[in-house]
């Protein structure tokens, strides 16, 4: 003798998948959140989207008051983050400078320093100190930075002529040698 | 003559009061002059932002290279900085939505504690959570529902089933009598 269990009767198949529609997607949100998180600065390889930098005064580009990545294109363009309160873009203030004398006359190599979260005044003061000439400007609203996604201050992004991120320093340069052993082979290519 | 002398002597004593209202009045004048070119500037420029007055805006200002971190207790030489700016701005007879505004605009909207418009903001994550929750319990409730109709439709099956179980054993009983 078998008995007969009560067949259990489910949720509709409609309510079902949004359901599970709605957990999945929030899964998905929270890993993204996650893994933005986690993520480091934009990897090389990667091609930069066009931006735009407003200078400070004194520090323009070609005259303009404004810079835009895509003007930029078929430059090699060395784009360094930094900000008056931070100590360690000290060390390499001299050097950047120096680099950008070597480099910035030839006309293929574009400098531009984003002034991350600062005053400008603060900033003049150090620009003034460090003797820097190449284009500088506040990056601001953050939108820069957050699109580099860097960590800290200083960052230096090294972008080909076609625009494709080349190579990231984080942290101070060491030397003017250092800056040459990344510029020189961009340069040969 | 003595009129006269009387007259003269009257003259003589009201020149000499005249004469030192006279030599009063253009001090007076002076004093008052300086005392309202003095009070005019005194209003023209605010007076000197105390700590209290930069805090105050301070603390809804969030230092975006220490996370979390409210500006008016920030110990790094940015908020420092930032402090000043404030301070600045504030002698220089700045509203506090002016201020606010000028470090949104240098800084993103991140700096501040309060989103600036907070019924966008939360909204939406709150109309998502309410679509969520009422989802989730509508999802709930057809899930519990055919049990709950089930078990009640099924209280008159299952009276029913025992006799109609009863009367399938029954015949079964008996076609196994038959059969013996």
């Amino acid at each position: 003798m078998t008995e007969s269990t009560p067949q259990r009767r489910g949720a509709p198949l409609w309510a079902q998948i949004i359901v599970w529609v709605f957990l999945v997607g929030l899964l998905v949100i929270v890993a993204m959140g996650l893994r933005r998180a986690q993520q480091g600065t934009v990897q090389p390889g990667q091609v930069i989207d066009n931006f735009k930098l407003t200078l400070f005064s004194g520090y323009e580009y070609e005259g303009k008051t404004e810079v835009t990545m895509n003007e930029l294109r078929g430059n090699i363009v060395v784009i360094n983050f930094w900000a008056s309160w931070c100590k360690p873009c000290e060390q390499e203030a001299t050097e950047l400078q120096q680099a950008w004398e070597i480099y910035g006359p030839t006309g293929e190599v574009v400098f531009i320093g984003a002034d991350y979260v600062d005053t400008e005044p603060e900033a003049r003061v150090y620009l003034k100190k460090f003797g820097i000439t190449f284009p500088n400007g506040p990056d601001l609203a953050t939108k820069i930075s957050q699109y580099f996604r860097i960590k800290g201050v200083p960052e230096t992004y090294f972008i080909d002529r076609e625009g494709v991120l080349q190579f990231v320093q984080v942290g101070p340069f060491a030397s003017l040698q250092q800056f040459q052993s990344i510029i020189d082979p961009m340069l040969s290519n | 003559m003595t009129t006269i002398h009387n007259a003269t002597n009257l003259r003589i004593t009201n020149y000499s009061e005249v004469s030192l209202w006279d030599k009063l009045l253009p001090a007076i004048l002076i004093a008052l002059t300086f005392t309202l070119i003095f009070s005019t500037l005194a209003f023209a420029q605010s007076p000197t932002p105390t700590d209290d007055d930069v805090n105050k805006i301070a603390k809804q200002l969030y230092c975006p290279v220490c996370e979390s971190t409210p500006l008016d207790v920030c110990p790094t030489e940015a908020c420092r900085q930032w402090r000043e700016v404030i301070r600045t701005m504030l002698a220089d007879g700045k509203s506090e939505a002016e201020i606010k505004q000028h470090f949104v605009t240098q800084y993103g909207v991140r700096v501040l504690n309060v989103p600036p418009n907070p019924w966008a903001n939360y909204l939406v994550p709150g109309v998502a959570i309410l679509l969520g929750t009422l989802m989730l319990v509508r999802g709930f409730q057809l899930w519990k529902r055919p049990l709950v109709a089930e078990s009640a439709s099924a209280g008159s099956k299952r009276e029913a089933q025992p006799i109609q179980q009863d009367e399938y054993i029954q015949k079964m009983e008996e076609e196994l009598r038959k059969r013996k």
